[in-house]
């Protein structure tokens, strides 16, 4: 098998044993890179000989004995979304286009404490809004298991660069399922933490109160490592939760489905579902049945108002949120105005896409004078209401299966005009957001069109560890998967 | 018809803190622009505000200090507006959950002089709410310039009920809250570095009338009688409007201080919908009731309850305390001179506020530019600020010196007149009283044989005022203690030579 497309884990023992030096490594990234994002598209900018700088210094750290942690040495791309100081952060919004942060996230911050090194910008639909990659200002990235298609998004890019073998792991966000859902799409594991697992500081913001910062990785156990480097407090995110971080990877079981209760939601089984999905999906349930677990079937009542809920919740979050990006100090500014509020108007209409500016509107609205208790406040209740199924549904079952995504990757331009559409490629992702809840897609199969099919576990709140375990247990159930995409 | 005013304010207070609200760098006034910044005051992407508990412990102190209730649950909500000054284009503040809820400020009016209490009376309060401040634009012919140093500055919006009805009051209630605030050294509120701001609501009706008028906003006013001033000007414009029958519009008014007028600067119409919605990056804070203790702990008496206190413990006069209780430094040197020889507050008092209050102020006009120099007068309630701060313990004399000079006077050993050359010595060169009048030999003389020739001196020389004192006129005879004094050099004991005076004339 080809570097590129090995795990974390394996790459590390031949990095240990000295077989390959983290440069090799890098360079192969760099070759495949080259080789396939031609068709692929998942980099919006890449430093080779930064990342080759870092991994000369990598192979020095592990020659002097000073290894820095699990991910020594492997290239991680982020996505788009995320500060790194000296580099570009354009949120694949024109707006942005020529912005360089001062600073670095945090999350970056704490991979690099563990070794790993910072490799490449990755596409997203702009400001993290869209579920195809597609409303990227700058560039399409395509499904690498069929060009043709999406590679789901918003973290399209981080998705399909893992699935492609451009890095070994990625970092994206989640607002209301971009991780899990381009995961699924694209084949690979995604993981959305619990709210307030990992800090956001350097983060630019979506929707606030549902942003999660999470993992692709190409298996379950890089997904531990990776989480187990970016979690814990932060005293510069006020929402980051202070909990003991336990080492995922090294606690994984792989027996974690023995004397445990699955809940199967039936309102994520029924219409809307693709059948051959459903199919998949069900199958892989039984299979982890068959590892020891009872399954019961459980009703989540407001999954409905999911949508709905999210869509005011997360639009009037960033409506606020891009209120800063206004031509005054950092972000572009249209080059002919007449005054404050011309420029205004002029560089957000420049500057913004549709969907963006029409979830902006929609934000705007949602909190306007005499809507916002039955808009805003509403969608508050219900959100509690969603939450509480959660919780009572907890109180009976270990963990929730649905499917990650209704379907399997779509035809590119499939759903562009038709936002609605796009809407429900999320309905069985976004109330985990809601909810505050960790969720992990685990691939699980294939279409007969041989597209990646997703299986979503949710857990309980700061219950990664076991979350994780389920996941391992089924991936390892399910053996090694041989196929990989024709680039 | 009569007409009334009815009026309340809103005050902005910035809060001295290390660091800003919600950022770590921190805030003073005078620094070039934008230096004072980091991403977060930028508002860059990705960054996060993190409150700064400092700001909200001293809000709390206020709040308590004005019997304000201190909810348990308080939030941060966005108010959503775009103005290059803000750089998130929403500012931080609390909208329905404030810090502080209810509470009063005593105000008092100014007294018939200065020697006089003037009436006292409580104006309620609405709330108290913590917010951050904005940064400040510089207006050009063909462009602007935003400078954020002053962005993310802490900031507590007092809001007052409408319980004010004249600029004499507004006035009061202004120098009460500066006081009260700034004894707590929570601000030190000078209005015209922008650490203190305040907004007025006026509204006219007529006298009697239960129902408010149209609110009318004025802004920009810089200093407690430039809002006096205003404030008595809107309400005669209001009055008049009412009088002619034209209509009054809800508005905002700008006061200019050249022209000494109000004028348009808003209307209703550009009124903003500010889409308040709880910040989603901030949790409520619960505020526990040991915290609340530990606050209430450390509160200091506030300044009208000290100058009672000093009136009636110390038996200070009204005036003294006018001037000594708006000003820490004042109370706490007396403090200490008091607790260095407690038997006579008021000539400690009196030598801290008419001596060396005098010297220090003179001291600071010879060094400045006298048009701006403070006045060194005091008055009632009114002009708190001039000569505060004047760095009593930068001086040379100490607390415990000063005691020691109140003492020395009051045991006889010097006069009151030569007191006060004693105490310009010490002022000069920082010395002991006792050193000073063993090195100059001021000890007063009372040695009964010398006294008695200075005073047979002195009766041979004005029989006139002999005869005068014979004939009932008392007073007469100081025109024979002055030659007495003279030729003593001033040493002679004052209370030895009227003595021995009365007695030589009988």
């Amino acid at each position: 098998m080809e570097l590129y497309y090995k795990t974390i884990s394996e790459l590390e023992e031949l990095l240990d044993s000295g077989e390959i030096s983290a440069v090799e490594l890098a360079k192969a990234f760099i070759d495949r890179k080259n080789a396939v994002d031609g068709k692929v598209g998942a980099f919006l900018s890449s430093d080779e000989g930064g990342l080759l700088a870092a991994a000369a210094e990598s192979d020095a750290r592990r020659a002097r004995g000073q290894k820095r942690g699990a991910l020594e040495g492997i290239p991680v791309g982020l996505k788009d979304v995320l500060a790194v100081r000296g580099q570009k952060l354009t949120c694949a919004s024109k707006i942005l286009e020529n912005y360089v942060s001062p600073y670095t996230a945090s999350s970056l911050e704490k991979l690099e404490s563990r070794g790993g090194l910072f490799w490449g910008r990755l596409n997203m639909d702009e400001f993290a809004m869209g579920s195809s990659c597609e409303n990227s200002a700058f560039k399409l990235t395509r499904n690498p298991w069929d060009l043709s298609r999406i590679p789901g998004g918003s973290s399209g890019g981080a998705a399909a660069a893992v699935a492609a073998g451009e890095c070994a792991a990625s970092l994206g966000s989640d607002t209301g399922g971009s991780i899990r859902q381009p995961a699924s799409l694209c084949g690979v594991v995604g993981m959305k933490p619990t709210y307030g697992l990992v800090s956001r500081y350097g983060l630019a913001a979506f929707a606030s109160s549902l942003d999660q910062i999470g993992p692709f990785a190409r298996c379950v156990r890089d997904a531990a490592i990776l989480l187990e480097a970016v979690a814990g407090h932060d005293p510069r995110d006020s929402t980051s939760v202070k909990t003991d971080i336990p080492d995922y990877a090294a606690n994984l079981s792989l027996e974690a489905f023995k004397g445990k209760k699955i809940g199967l939601p039936k309102e994520y089984f029924s219409a809307g579902i693709d059948p051959e999905v459903r199919g998949i999906v069900e199958k892989a349930v039984s299979d982890c049945r068959a590892l020891g677990a009872e399954v019961e079937e459980i009703s989540l009542p407001h999954t409905d108002l999911a949508i709905p809920v999210y869509y005011i919740i997360a639009t009037a979050e960033a409506s606020s949120n891009l209120a800063r990006y206004d031509g005054v100090r950092y972000t572009r500014r249209s080059p002919s105005t007449t005054d404050v509020i011309d420029m205004y108007f002029k560089s957000r209409a420049e500057g913004f896409g549709e969907e963006v500016k029409r979830r902006i509107i929609l934000g705007s609205y949602v909190l306007s004078s005499g809507y916002y208790d039955a808009y805003y406040l509403r969608a508050q209740k219900v959100r509690t209401l969603i939450r509480r199924d959660f919780e009572d549904a907890f109180g009976r079952v270990d963990v929730i299966m649905t499917p990650t995504s209704p379907t399997t990757a779509f035809k590119i331009g499939e759903k562009t005009s038709d936002p609605l559409a796009m809407y429900l490629s999320d309905i069985c992702t976004i109330n985990v957001n809601l909810a505050g809840l960790p969720g992990i897609s685990v691939p699980c199969g294939f279409s007969s069109e041989g597209l990646p099919v997703g299986l979503q576990m949710i857990g309980k709140a700061f219950d990664e560890q076991n979350l994780l375990s389920f996941a391992a247990s089924y991936e390892a159930a399910r053996g090694f998967d041989s196929r990989e995409p024709n680039l | 018809m009569e007409y009334e005013a009815v009026i309340g304010l809103e005050v902005h207070v910035q809060i001295k803190t290390r660091s800003k609200m919600f950022a770590p760098v921190g805030y003073r006034f005078g620094e070039p622009p934008n230096t004072l910044t980091d991403p977060v005051v930028w508002a860059l992407p990705g960054v996060l505000p993190v409150l700064n508990r400092d700001a909200i412990r001293k809000t709390i102190k206020v709040g308590l200090m004005l019997g304000c209730e201190i909810p348990e649950i308080t939030k941060w909500d966005r108010k959503n507006y775009f103005y290059p000054d803000s750089p998130k284009n929403y500012q931080l503040s609390q909208y329905d959950q404030p810090l502080c809820v209810g509470g009063g400020v005593e105000i008092e009016l100014t007294g018939a002089n200065a020697s006089e209490m003037g009436e006292h009376r409580v104006v309620k309060l609405t709330r108290i709410h913590l917010e951050e401040d904005v940064g400040k634009l510089t207006h050009f012919a063909n462009d602007s310039l935003v400078d954020y140093n002053r962005a993310g500055t802490p900031l507590m919006e007092i809001v007052s009920e409408p319980d004010m009805h004249s600029g004499d009051e507004v006035f009061a209630y202004l120098n009460s809250l500066k006081n009260t605030i700034s004894f707590a050294g929570i601000s030190d509120c000078d209005m015209e570095k922008g650490q203190m701001r305040c907004d007025v609501n006026i509204s006219v009706r007529p006298k009697g009338s239960d129902e408010l008028g149209v609110k009318i906003e004025m802004k920009n006013m810089n200093s407690p009688s430039n809002a006096r001033e205003c404030v008595e000007y809107e309400i005669r414009r209001q009055i008049d409007c009412l009088k002619r029958g034209a209509p009054l519009v809800q508005e905002t008014r700008r006061w200019d201080a050249n022209l000494r007028v109000t004028q348009t600067m808003r209307t209703k119409e550009d009124a903003h919908d500010y889409r308040y919605f709880p910040d989603p990056d901030l949790m409520p804070v619960k505020i526990s009731r040991e915290y609340l203790e530990s606050v209430r702990a450390e509160l200091p008496e506030v300044p009208f309850d000290r100058q009672r206190r000093y009136m009636s413990e110390f038996g200070l006069p009204y005036s003294a305390t006018s001037v000594m209780c708006h000003d820490p430094e004042i109370c706490e040197y007396f403090e200490r001179a008091v607790a260095a020889y407690p038997k006579n507050p008021k000539a400690i008092a009196n030598l801290i506020v008419n001596d060396l209050r005098r010297e220090l102020i003179a001291a600071r006009q010879a060094g400045e530019d006298p048009e701006t120099g403070a006045s060194g007068e005091f008055s009632g309630a009114g002009s708190a600020d001039s000569g505060r701060g004047l760095g009593l313990f930068d001086s040379k004399v100490s607390p415990e010196d000063i005691a020691g000079l109140a003492e020395i006077i009051d045991g006889g050993e010097i006069s009151k007149q030569i007191g006060k050359e004693v105490f310009a010595e010490m002022f000069a060169t920082g010395k002991p009283p006792a050193d000073i009048i063993s090195e100059k030999g001021l000890r007063q003389n009372s040695d009964s044989s010398e006294l008695e020739s200075f005073c047979m001196e002195a009766i041979k020389g004005n029989q006139k005022a002999v005869d005068q004192f014979k004939a009932g006129n008392e007073k007469a005879i100081n025109a024979l203690i002055g030659p007495v004094m003279k030729a003593s050099k001033g040493k002679a004991n004052p209370a030895m030579v009227l003595e021995i005076m009365k007695k030589l004339i009988k």
